[in-house]
């Protein structure tokens, strides 16, 4: 089912050569390694939802089917793991976290900090300008396929300009924050932000 | 539990007084350490957990309830250990012989 409008790009530039493109300390990998922090979930897209939630209120709440809805964008990005991997040129769709600020009425974000939140109980933790414009979607789609669980899927977080354990695999919440907090594996010695570029891999980098 | 026997305040000690107790506790056969798990209250050792996490760390988790029991990492500046999923951590003593 695709009837909404699907528009393309996370924006921001592409820097122009490979070379320019894998960050340091990382080696390119064609294939897309598997690294989970528990089990996969099964998927039942009849009772999966994403929410917004503000400290203890909730801001909005999609079905399955209403998240489908809402206006998809397709991006094509780098991806990159600490774990060293880095992959070109990665395709999904999703619904960008600006569409869901939009979609749920917020004219902008009530906190500066956001925590995600996974079947399985893993968290991450973003600060809201990391997810804005247009940095960030939740994606359901990846190679022009549904989202396979061992990779996230029914939906997942992608925020590919910081390191992918950030990109949280089965999302089905964002709180906002006043503060930020560590989440599953920045309070076990990863960095706060895990930017690649700068090789933010463990706390204190 | 700042009070002794006689009910007068203790103050608490500096963490190092506890070295000698905590080089006991951590010099072991980790795996035949008996985990006891916060969410489900199962016990058994930890070789009979289920290890995820990758090359980011170690992360076992319970066999019952998937309650993560107790999370690993090595980065540059040391080891980091969690056991919030985990109520107790028996280490026994060799049989006697
Ligand atoms: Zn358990």
């Amino acid at each position: 089912m695709q009837d909404s409008p699907i528009s393309r790009g996370f924006r921001g530039r592409r820097p122009p050569a490979r070379n320019d493109r894998v960050p340091p300390g990382q080696h390119l990998t064609e294939d897309f390694p598997v690294l989970s922090a528990g089990p996969t979930p099964a998927a039942k897209l009849g009772s999966w939802s994403f929410a917004l939630q503000d400290g203890g209120s909730l801001l909005a709440k999609w079905s399955w089917q209403e998240f489908e809805a809402l206006p998809q964008t397709e991006v094509t990005v780098d991806i990159h793991c600490v774990t060293t991997w880095s992959k070109l040129d990665t395709h999904w769709r999703g619904v960008t976290i600006d569409t869901l600020f939009e979609a749920a009425g917020l004219d902008e974000p009530p906190e500066a900090f956001a925590m995600i939140h996974c079947d399985g109980g893993y968290t991450t933790n973003v600060p809201v300008e990391d997810l804005i414009d247009g940095k960030a979607m939740i994606a359901t789609h990846y190679e022009g396929k549904p989202l396979a669980p061992e990779h996230g899927g029914p939906a997942r977080l992608l925020v590919p300009h910081l390191y992918f354990w950030k990109s949280a695999k089965w999302a089905r919440r964002l709180r906002f924050l006043e503060a930020d907090e560590p989440g599953f594996w920045e309070s076990l010695g990863y960095h706060i932000y895990g930017d690649p570029w700068r090789e933010q891999r463990y706390a204190g980098d | 539990m700042d009070h002794d026997d006689s009910g007068a305040f203790q103050g608490p000690l500096d963490g190092n007084s506890a070295a000698g107790l905590l080089q006991e506790v951590f010099v072991f056969e980790a795996t035949s350490a008996i985990l006891t798990c916060a969410g489900c209250g199962a016990a058994g050792p930890i070789g009979a957990t289920r290890l995820y996490g990758g090359a980011m760390g170690a992360v076992l988790r319970c066999a019952h309830c998937d309650t993560a029991l107790l999370r690993v990492t090595r980065t540059e500046i040391g080891i980091w250990l969690d056991m919030q999923g985990a109520r107790s951590l028996l280490m026994r003593d060799a049989p006697a012989a």
